[in-house]
């Protein structure tokens, strides 16, 4: 029944044929299109994601990257007349399916926006609040998982001390990592970043771009970005998108060294977007 | 010189408007603006002087313990008319508040930009309009003619009546102020949106839907009009308000038309009491805006 495969392209032999069994964090997504109202802004989408890396999804303002990325953990669904059709494989499952329990789902798959959006609360209760939401834990390992997830974050350092201050008290930085320690907490397979460090100082950004490259052995991510260095720096795949289609997908370095199209290489070199 | 807008005798009539013209312009308008709140605060600071000076005056200790004394008796106080004003209004509170929030709730979660959302939105525009004295005659035909007698908790609808579409107008306001992101990263965990609404939104929003609840009663508990037809008034202290219920504002109604001297000066000690309710719970909303900001 099941000829639906996981892609495999590029990823550790962890996946292997049977991709439901091995939650590696897979994704495929095949021919989807996507509509605000009759609008259409996404033409016939179809990306492989390989699971624990880096994908950098880039193009030029409006192509529809953050569309793309906000299917994935079906947040689009909060707005009224905005739908897709095609399907979207994370370890096999289809999760636009109508039977995908959607909570579940957003634990599996994390979203970091642009602009980081601590919850009026304190340091703690922001990352306790996935925690509590998914998980009924006693407080000590509440505590403990906190920590972790604030380590992960490589953000525990800075508010060891300030726990209980609010969490929109931080800097702009630790306030986006602290929205991925957040979404760290409940141990997601993907870890989805719309434009993480465009709201971020350099030192920020470097932070981010670092802790990045240390989740991808525990997870996917896939991240848009309008920084081709960055694609560059942190990213194992890039696919380039251009008017709602996707123009081109392959091996970073291939990619920017050696684009096929002209499009990708007229981006890339900075003629137009 | 009839030259179409636009055209190259803009220069011109850009400086023909400008310095004498402009500026005796832009004096006009200042002199005029602070002759309007001269007369606005003028009105205000006389109002309030005068209910201070001679409410004070009924103002003792047993105006606030005892019940009203006969005509002409010294003594006695309106403690019954206090008491059924706190628990008409804190009824209307219990019954207006929730009734509204839940409004605002759907006004600006469920229902923006729905067509229903849009009628619902228009109909609490209109009820916000609707003159007091028509909420009163609302609830005297459904409640009062059909129990039989005139009833605190009629009262309490009345005046929950008049809330309802005050708090679901700012609780609505002060919702769509909470950025979409914040509901976006609260979803994007994994959240149901109930939870979403009232452990994030709420929350972030909560410093303005409370004041919109203090505004509301503030706002009704000076009413009269709705109180005539269904709480009337009552001579003795409210034991409930299944019956007709003393409240300060008829009292103040009936007092002030009485030939008594010694009415009209609880009339006027009344209405200082009012005054200075609304005016504490006035300030109260305006602290806590100003902590939040
Ligand atoms: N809520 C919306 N309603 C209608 N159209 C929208 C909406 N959001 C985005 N669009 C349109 O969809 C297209 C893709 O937008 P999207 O935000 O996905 O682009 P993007 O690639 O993320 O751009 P940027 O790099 O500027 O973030 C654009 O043409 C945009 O105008
Ligand atoms: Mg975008």
């Amino acid at each position: 029944m099941s000829t639906i495969r996981a892609s495999v392209h590029g990823a550790p032999a962890s996946a292997g044929p049977m991709p439901k069994a091995a939650h590696t964090g897979a994704i495929s997504v095949r021919h989807l299109n996507f509509y605000y109202g009759s609008h259409q802004v996404l033409f016939d989408n179809t990306l492989e994601i390989p699971g624990r890396s880096v994908t950098a999804i880039i193009g030029p303002s409006g192509c529809g990257k953050s569309t793309h990325i906000r299917v994935y953990n079906r947040i689009y669904e909060m707005y009224r007349g905005q739908r897709c059709t095609g399907e979207i494989f994370l370890d096999g499952e289809n999760i636009l399916g109508s039977s995908v329990d959607l909570i579940e789902l957003r634990r599996r798959i994390g979203m970091i926006f642009q602009a980081p959006a601590p919850f009026p609360m304190s340091v703690f209760d922001n990352v306790a609040y996935g925690l509590r939401l998914h998980y009924q834990l006693p407080r000590s390992e509440l505590v403990d998982r906190v920590e972790d997830a604030l380590k992960g974050a490589a953000l525990w350092d800075e508010v060891e001390a300030k726990l209980h201050h609010p969490g929109t008290a931080l800097s702009g930085g630790q306030q986006q990592r602290l929205c991925i320690a957040r979404a760290l907490a409940v141990e997601p397979e993907v870890l989805l970043m719309d434009e993480p460090t465009s709201a971020v100082d350099p030192v920020g950004t470097a932070k981010i771009e670092e802790l990045v490259q240390r989740l991808k052995e525990r997870l996917t991510v896939v991240i848009v970005t309008h920084n081709m260095q960055q694609a560059a720096r942190i990213s194992d795949r890039t696919a380039f998108f251009f008017e709602g289609r996707i123009v081109e997908t392959g091996e970073t370095t291939a990619l920017f060294t050696n684009p096929s199209k002209k499009q990708t290489e007229a981006y890339i070199t900075g003629r137009f977007g | 010189m009839a030259l179409p807008a636009g055209t190259k005798d803009r220069g011109w009539a850009v400086k023909c408007t400008s310095r004498t013209r402009r500026k005796l312009i832009d004096r006009t308008m200042k002199a005029a603006a602070g002759v309007a709140v001269l007369i606005g605060i003028g009105v205000l600071a006389w109002v309030l002087s005068v209910v201070f000076v001679r409410g004070a005056s009924a103002l003792s200790w047993s105006f606030f313990t005892k019940l009203p004394a006969p005509p002409g008796a010294p003594g006695g106080g309106l403690g019954n008319a206090m008491l059924g004003t706190l628990l008409i209004s804190a009824g209307a509170t219990l019954l207006g508040v929730p009734a509204g929030i839940m409004a605002g709730v759907y006004l600006a979660e469920y229902g923006a930009g729905t067509r229903f959302g849009g009628f619902v939105n228009f109909m609490v525009n209109v009820m916000m309009g609707i003159p007091s004295i028509i909420a009163g005659l609302f609830i005297y035909a459904l409640l009062v003619v059909s129990v039989g007698h005139f009833s605190g908790y009629a009262g309490a609808m009345a005046l929950a009546f008049l809330m309802m579409p005050v708090v679901a107008r700012t609780t609505a306001d002060m919702m769509a102020l909470v950025p979409d992101q914040l509901r976006e990263s609260a979803l994007a965990l994994g959240a149901p949106r109930w939870r979403v609404i009232v452990q994030i939104v709420f929350r972030a929003a909560r410093a303005g839907l409370l004041t919109g609840v203090l505004l509301a009663v503030a706002r009704v508990s000076g009413e009269t009009a709705p109180l005539l037809f269904t709480a009337l008034n009552s001579p003795y202290w409210p034991r409930s308000l299944a019956g007709p219920t003393a409240n300060l504002t008829v009292t103040i109604f009936n007092d002030a038309m009485s030939p008594y001297a010694n009415w009209q000066r609880a009339a006027w000690g009344a209405s200082l009491v009012i005054t200075l309710g609304v005016l504490t719970i006035s300030l109260l909303t305006r602290f806590i805006l100003r902590r939040r900001a």
